[in-house]
């Protein structure tokens, strides 16, 4: 039985760095961890995908392969507990009014507002919940993310998360227009759309784990999953209304701002999704719309 | 800022003639019809500062003599950023994705200086900043637009390939200039009016200082400019690098 010989070059200097495979790679300098490794047939072409074979690529019995360092990479778990963690710290910094925030004669203060400690509390409590799916809950494929992806948007979700929070807790809020009666409705709003963001994630993840035939989610006897008749992606959706109804509760235009470009985003990833899922299964429901039902 | 970096990939596409994916007759000559107008435009007012210089006998004051024409020519140029969007439609051979982020983030800041500082604050008006920045401006598009309406007609003359890939070097610095000293010099009488700011406590709990944007935007110039600048020299060494290949007249 006869191995082709594989040597592989990096892609800017040519050099031969002349390895087996990633793992073997890495052996030679733990520096190169096989995430960080990028392996391509043609130095400017796209990666070799981790679980090809190599019998079944394209080459003669001298294999040549190109090198690309991709950059310091993090794991999903690590990436999303670093993104999340920042708003809920920032947000309490705020809330608290530590010192140099707001004017001197208010640090440590705390708002007379209700709503204020309201949106606090749900605030808080929406990003331990997903520190939670994080950590408990999501189950990842493969795959990493380069440093420097990590650190926009960390840069964004920490940014943002302090704009909110400094109008939300700042001395001269205003409380909303339509009293008890809107804070009442936005939180029951916000909790059933919490309530239905964390049901979609357990039926995403249930899918995951029953064996090799790829099935696309389908509604179950929780209510909640009965979303699934009219949108590919239920639990963006449950997120949107999840912040927009933040924003009424809070009547912050900032919250309004930043759930519009939260909005943007998942519409692009779910649009992407539907599609995805459209194109694998044949007997896709129709109804479905990617996040908006009957309209999106 | 003076030069328009973004949009070099044409002569790129000169210089180096792969497969292009030209536009259309009818998209043709829509662009060729948009330049000519948009060199006219520039011209008039190059034309109505000289006269303005020579009536007057010194250089105070032009801004008020070009006003109309400069509001109009240079808002005209947000329908470019539209035209980048779709790959036919382009006055470029290829569309390279940076591109429409450059451009649309020039004229955007371009856009921002004619309306939002010069048209809104008077008493910038008659500082000589102004007059910087416009005369920048001025030479920079009409070389731009005489640049583009060559290289849609396939007869690009040397001499503005040459200029398009030159002046910027002295005229982008200028025009920088001439913006962050009118910018600079808005602010005081930002902060005295509060022009377009919004303070707390209001409904919607939200706040605006638009003296502190305006110092952000200055700030915004120190890692975009060079970004910017840097881009164009290195177009101007692919484009004119390859001056002794080809002939000088097209």
């Amino acid at each position: 039985m006869c191995f082709p010989q594989v040597e592989v070059l990096d892609a800017k200097t040519r050099e031969q760095l002349c390895f087996l495979d990633k793992v073997c790679y890495h052996r030679t300098d733990p520096h190169w961890y096989p995430a960080r490794q990028a392996l391509k047939l043609d130095p400017r072409g796209k990666s070799l995908r981790d679980d090809e074979i190599l019998q079944n690529l394209p080459v003669g019995t001298t294999a040549t392969m190109y090198f690309r360092d991709l950059g310091p990479q993090l794991g999903w778990t690590m990436v999303f507990l670093a993104e999340y963690i920042g708003p809920l710290l920032t947000y309490l910094l705020f809330y608290f009014r530590v010192p140099y925030i707001y004017s001197h004669r208010y640090a440590f203060t705390s708002s007379p507002h209700p709503v204020v400690t309201l949106a606090c509390a749900c605030h808080t409590s929406h990003y331990i919940k997903r520190l939670v799916e994080t950590i408990f809950v999501h189950r990842f494929s493969h795959g990493t993310m380069p440093l420097r992806t990590i650190v926009r948007n960390c840069v964004y979700y920490w940014g943002f998360s302090a704009w909110l929070a400094y109008y939300i807790n700042h001395p001269l809020y205003t409380p909303p227009s339509y009293g008890e009666l809107q804070v009442n409705y936005a939180l029951a709003i916000f909790v059933i759309c919490e309530l239905g963001n964390f049901s979609i994630h357990l039926t995403l993840n249930n899918l995951r784990g029953e064996g090799e035939s790829r099935r696309f989610p389908v509604p179950t006897k929780n209510p909640f999953t009965w979303l699934f008749f009219f949108v590919s992606c239920p639990n963006y959706t449950y997120e949107v209304g999840a912040w927009v109804s933040f924003s009424i509760m809070t009547q912050c235009l900032p919250v309004a701002f930043y759930t519009l470009l939260g909005f943007i985003q998942m519409t692009i990833w779910a649009k992407g999704k539907h599609k995805a899922y459209n194109r694998e299964f044949k007997d896709y429901p129709s109804l479905r719309m990617a996040i908006i039902p009957l309209i999106l | 800022m003076g030069a328009a970096p973004g949009t070099s990939k044409a002569a790129h596409g000169d210089v180096a003639p792969k497969k292009k994916k030209g536009p259309g007759a009818l998209a043709t000559a829509y662009l060729v019809i948009y330049n000519v107008v948009m060199t006219a435009g520039w011209l008039v007012i190059a034309v109505g500062l000289v006269r303005a210089y020579l009536a007057r006998g010194s250089y105070h004051g032009l801004y008020y003599s070009i006003e109309k024409p400069l509001k109009f020519f240079q808002t005209g140029a947000i329908l470019e950023v539209r035209k980048h969007k779709c790959p036919k439609h382009t006055n470029e051979s290829r569309i390279v994705p940076s591109s429409v982020v450059l451009t649309g983030f020039q004229v955007m800041s371009r856009v921002f200086l004619t309306w939002a500082v010069t048209h809104s604050v008077r008493e910038v008006q008659s500082e000589d900043s102004v007059l910087l920045f416009v005369t920048a401006w001025t030479v920079t598009e009409i070389i731009r637009y005489s640049f583009y309406t060559f290289s849609l007609l396939n007869h690009l003359p040397y001499l503005i390939k040459w200029a398009r890939y030159t002046f910027f070097i002295v005229l982008y610095p200028m025009g920088v200039t001439g913006e962050l000293l009118t910018i600079y010099a808005a602010l005081p009488y930002v902060q005295k009016t509060g022009l377009y700011s919004v303070t707390l406590p209001n409904k919607y709990n939200f706040s605006f200082d638009y003296y502190t944007f305006l110092i952000l935007i200055m700030f915004s110039y120190i890692p975009l400019f060079p970004q910017l600048y840097f881009h164009m020299i290195r177009q101007r060494k692919k484009v004119l690098g390859h001056a002794e290949d080809y002939s000088k007249v097209e």
